[in-house]
């Protein structure tokens, strides 16, 4: 196999070109699954028989809880190949999707609290997976302000990758820390998304988010990122002579 | 179709505050999440292109200066 | 600088014993430096006092709400405390070049990191856990929930002084990074929180705690051995700039 690829994902220039071809395409299937996923699950699929309709707020809280779990996981991936290979490109990734994983982090939160109100009969339940993603959101956070402080991008790129490896490492025991913290201080109630086997006719809709979601979410990064490369690249000749043209 | 006409669809069962509200701020936070770095672009395109266009004066005014 | 490095590296050719002096040298230097700035250590532990005093006045001075409520709110307080004071450990040394020194001596950084930690925690953990009991009498705690709640303190507080010395070693290069560092540390340090206090209440409960003492056990280990790897790798970072 050759590793002439990984090279070329390197260099800025190359990721820019490629990434204008496919963006496009990421936006148009991004939006197009989100719109008949959301049509799908909010009118078509069958209600719950414990929660009614309210229960329609899963395709949008499952696919942003799970992306917001993940943009992390591709996050700390790239810090290690910042690290490790001082790729740019990863760099330029950890800039742009914290911000990301920060909103779809708070979608998660906002609508799991939207959720519990009819559920729970409370708007904040200070429940384990709820808890959890806003100590995500608070990690999101740090990442955010410490790349946004320190001013020289490629030193503010290095310490902000080496804060999401500290941060990977502890999401597992702060994970696991607040599951137990929560069966200590209240009986396990009802679980917002662990359902007693779900319909297909249920899922298929909630799968068509996820994919829309994750679709969306690299147009976005992509969009970003470009953004990103943009600034950082200002003086090289390519992008001088791409805002000459 | 579950709802059997436009008014059922709306009230969502009685829930229907909780699921619009969702999904309203949900639409809310897609269109920001992508309009923001389409506008950003757009505004550093414009400021690039100007910073260069300001360099490349002085550097032309440099070369007349060498010049006489 | 090469020339410094250079004369480092041939010194420490000659002197194969020199591990031991270095780390010996910087415990004396951080003790001497701390003696000289006595007040960068006293106040955060006035503020982890304040704090404390905050609560009955905040909320309710019933002794039953206060004993509940004491081992949380110590836990933290100390917590809180111990963020202020993260700021001496990195930003002197920052200022006056003698952080340079250590990244270029041919030691290993891992152990000069341990070793700053540590000599840290004793200047301010240690003081912070001595006066404790007094103010979680004043809270009225279960006195024989006290060793308890020591012992949590003492294997907690080092976790903290740890993950701590990474956010301050990212942010030592920035002339204003005090609530920053506490954003980045606060977060990573829930694990410690949740399973300090955790003893402590099984502990009124009537519930062993050698499980939670292990889980800190644990805790701990793992700070030492994985937290200085990124503290040294982020000082290196903030020193090349």
């Amino acid at each position: 196999m050759k590793w002439t690829f990984f090279h070329k994902l390197g260099s800025p220039k190359w990721f820019f070109d490629i990434s204008g071809k496919f963006l496009p395409w990421f936006v148009v299937l991004g939006i197009s699954l989100l719109v008949i996923g959301s049509i799908w699950g909010l009118a078509f699929a069958p209600k719950d028989y414990q929660q009614g309709d309210s229960f329609r707020i899963i395709y949008l809280h499952v696919p942003s809880a799970i992306l917001a779990q993940s943009c992390y996981m591709m996050m700390a991936v790239s810090a290690i190949v910042s690290l490790v290979w001082k790729m740019k490109l990863a760099d330029v990734f950890i800039a742009s999707a914290a911000p990301l994983g920060a909103l779809f982090t708070f979608l998660a939160l906002f609508t799991g609290a939207v959720w519990g109100k009819p559920t729970w009969g409370t708007w904040w339940v200070w429940d384990a997976r709820l808890t959890a993603m806003l100590v995500l959101l608070f990690l999101y956070f740090g990442v955010i302000s410490l790349q946004s402080a320190i001013e020289d991008t490629q030193i503010a790129s290095k310490a902000t990758s080496i804060l999401v490896l500290v941060g990977i490492v502890n999401i597992p025991i702060i994970k696991y820390s607040v599951d137990w913290w929560n069966t200590l201080h209240q009986p396990a109630t009802f679980k917002l998304t662990e359902k007693p086997a779900m319909v297909p006719e249920m899922w298929i809709p909630l799968l068509v988010m996820v994919v829309g979601i994750y679709c969306f979410f690299t147009a976005l990064v992509i969009l970003r990122m470009r953004n990103d490369i943009l600034i950082r690249e200002r003086k090289t000749k390519w992008v001088k002579a791409l805002l000459h043209f | 179709m579950q709802f059997t006409n436009i008014d059922a669809f709306l009230s969502m069962g009685g829930h229907g505050l909780y699921v619009w509200l969702s999904y309203g701020v949900g639409l809310l936070v897609f269109i920001i999440a992508f309009m923001s770095p389409v506008l950003k672009k757009k505004r550093i395109i414009k400021e690039l292109s100007q910073l260069q266009r300001r360099q490349s004066k002085h550097k032309m005014k440099d070369n007349t200066e060498g010049i006489n | 600088m090469l020339r410094l490095q250079k004369y480092s590296m041939n010194n420490s050719a000659v002197d194969s014993n020199s591990l031991g002096k270095v780390l010996k040298s910087v415990c004396v230097r951080e003790y001497l430096c701390a003696s000289r700035y006595r007040q960068a250590f006293i106040n955060p532990l006035v503020f982890f006092a304040i704090i404390i005093a905050l609560f009955p006045l905040g909320v309710s001075p019933e002794p039953e709400f206060l004993s509940a409520a004491s081992v949380g709110v110590v836990w933290v307080a100390a917590l809180l405390s111990s963020m202020l004071s993260l700021d001496n450990l990195f930003m002197k040394d920052y200022d006056d070049g003698s952080l340079e020194q250590l990244v270029l001596s041919s030691q290993p950084l891992y152990l000069i990191m341990l070793i700053k930690s540590f000599v840290h925690w004793t200047l301010t953990g240690l003081p912070l856990i001595i006066i404790s009991p007094l103010l979680a009498m004043m809270l009225y705690l279960d006195l024989e929930q006290l060793p308890v709640l020591l012992l949590t303190l003492i294997m907690g507080t080092p976790v903290i002084n740890l993950i701590g010395g990474i956010g301050a070693a990212l942010t030592v290069s920035l002339r204003s990074s005090g609530v920053l560092v506490s954003l980045l540390v606060l977060p990573l340090t829930i694990p410690v929180l949740i399973f300090a206090t955790g003893a402590v209440q099984a502990s009124i409960d009537g519930a062993s705690i050698n499980g939670y003492i292990a889980i800190l056990g644990i805790l701990l280990m793992l700070s030492i051995t994985l937290a200085p790897f990124a503290t040294s790798a982020a000082i290196k970072l903030s020193v090349s700039n």
